[in-house]
């Protein structure tokens, strides 16, 4: 799931169960979460460029 | 009239093993120091009287029978409202309704193990989810010097309890800072331990990878003597400070560094400059993606939170403090994936810490990049901006939770304000030990070679 389709999922949900003051929390977040899913090379996950070849036949 | 106390918790057990003190009289101030504090500074939850007092009586009865136990013998000790003390509630500082334990988790068997006497429960931030402790059931907790101020958090109760001679050491936990950030605030020492060394069961947990149980008080030997009995069930004697020999200290400088107001980066550096003066050796170290902790952070904590107060939260959602049951709800969107992701990354960080004390002593930095914010606010100004409280508050304290590494939080001097500011000594993991050792050669230093900025109060 990409993050635009996580947030739009999650304020979607959020309004539905009648909380919508949790929308510029989940933005926040949806910030955050780019921001680690970006730093996947970096942290060496093991099924993305820079990955063992284990890892990624593995998948 | 109030019996007056001695400064510190190594010197009561001094006197209380040399009978010169008994533990009732010890027990009796602290109680009098409660009943004419704690209905302004909000401290205690619950106050154990008459149980602290018997416990303080049958201490006496073995100490003059010639079975002393350690420093910890007679001693008062206030305990972290999220833990369990048998007979008490564990309210987590909650209206949502209480645990009525049977038993003391391990660790209050280990205190009371080594003798200590359990005086009381202490107010928190609700369920530690927070570093101001402000959002309580149990009125927020104010910082003694000015009640407009937080103590900082989440164990806010805890730090205010030993500033103010309500308990001679104080039990706190740490998931994002909680023992570290509160006593940069009042300044006192916070000790973090490697994560796992003490025990976490029987404590409410807030993020079970994160959680830390560990002392605060007013000395770096005080928090050595609370740290062996919360670990052992034994306090070690009363060591007198270590002799200082030269150490080897790193500085992660960047992203640690960016944002700190101007007290806390001059009193920083004059303490730099005092260790150096003193013939340490300090250098700058980097530790690589330390700049992604927060985002780590928040997927853990937010999920692990979740799932302990998802059943909470579906019975009791309306007795929960607004800004508490956001930050819980908000962890029930964490996908699996990521979570999964921010695990990973913990042992990247994990390594990259390792790799940047490799060859040292300990690293060495601020605790906290302000000072006492004031009770209430949403954001506080750090240099040219403003942050938010929440994040600003964790922001130097919480690698080292994702992390594991042990942290001890020391006092370094007074702000222009008026209030403390605070470093930190980060050790080994499975360090602890060495890690006190150093941060009680450096105590003093770190202490008299800082002083106030501009004449600030003292």
């Amino acid at each position: 799931m990409t993050v635009e389709a996580w947030l739009e999922s999650a304020c979607a949900d959020a309004e539905r169960r009648g909380m919508p003051e949790l929308k510029p929390m989940l933005e926040t977040l949806a910030r955050a979460l780019q921001s680690l899913r970006d730093a996947d090379v970096p942290f060496a996950h093991p099924a993305v460029h820079g990955g063992s070849d284990d890892a990624a036949e593995a998948v | 009239m109030a019996t007056s106390l001695p400064s510190d918790l190594c010197r009561a057990a001094e006197l209380v093993q040399a009978r010169e003190l008994t533990s009732v009289q010890l027990t009796t101030a602290c109680l009098e120091r409660i009943a004419a504090r704690n209905e302004a500074l909000r401290a205690f939850i619950t106050v154990m009287t008459d149980q602290a007092l018997a416990d303080a009586a049958r201490a006496d009865g073995e100490i003059a029978a010639g079975h002393y136990r350690g420093a910890l013998h007679g001693i008062p000790v206030s305990i972290k409202d999220l833990v369990d003390v048998a007979g008490t509630p564990t309210t987590s500082g909650s209206a949502v309704a209480p645990r009525h334990p049977a038993h003391d988790a391990p660790v209050v068997r280990n205190l009371r193990r080594a003798g200590a006497v359990i005086i009381g429960k202490t107010n928190l931030h609700e369920f530690a989810y927070g570093t101001t402790s402000d959002e309580t059931a149990y009125g927020a907790v104010r910082h003694p010097q000015d009640p407009s101020r937080s103590p900082g958090g989440s164990s806010g109760g805890a730090a205010v309890s030993i500033v103010e001679g309500m308990a001679m050491g104080a039990l706190g936990t740490d998931t994002g800072g909680s023992i570290r950030i509160p006593s940069a605030v009042c300044g006192i020492v916070g000790l973090k331990p490697t994560h796992g060394e003490i025990s976490c069961e029987e404590v409410v947990p807030l993020s079970t990878t994160l959680d830390h149980v560990g002392p605060m008080a007013r000395s770096v030997r005080d928090c050595a003597a609370l740290f062996f009995a919360m670990r052992d069930g034994e306090a070690v004697p009363a060591a007198a400070p270590a002799k200082t020999e030269p150490v080897w200290l790193g500085i992660p400088r960047g992203y640690l560094f960016e944002k700190l107001d101007d007290d806390v980066r001059e009193l920083f550096e004059r303490t730099r400059s005092t260790l150096e003066q003193a013939g340490h050796a300090i250098s700058n170290v980097d530790i690589p993606l330390v700049e992604r902790t927060a985002d780590v952070y928040l997927h853990i904590v937010l999920p692990e939170s979740a799932w302990y107060h998802g059943p909470l939260l579906d019975a009791e959602g309306g007795k929960y403090s607004p800004g508490v049951r956001r930050r819980i709800e908000l962890g029930r969107y964490v996908l699996a994936e990521d979570y999964l992701r921010a695990l990973h990354a913990r042992d990247a960080l994990r390594r990259h810490v390792d790799n940047a004390i490799k060859g040292l002593d300990a690293l060495l930095l601020p605790t906290l990049p302000i000072g006492a914010p004031p009770i209430g606010a949403n954001s506080v100004r750090v240099g040219p901006g403003s942050e938010p409280v929440r994040a600003i508050m964790l922001r130097l304290t919480q690698l080292f939770d994702i992390t594991g590494h042990p942290a001890i939080a020391l006092p370094c001097g007074i702000g222009k304000d008026g209030f403390p500011r605070s470093v930190q000594l980060v050790g080994h993991r499975g360090g602890t030990e060495r890690l006190l050792d150093v941060a009680a050669a450096l105590e003093a230093q770190i202490a008299g070679g800082s002083g106030s900025v501009g004449g600030g109060v003292g």
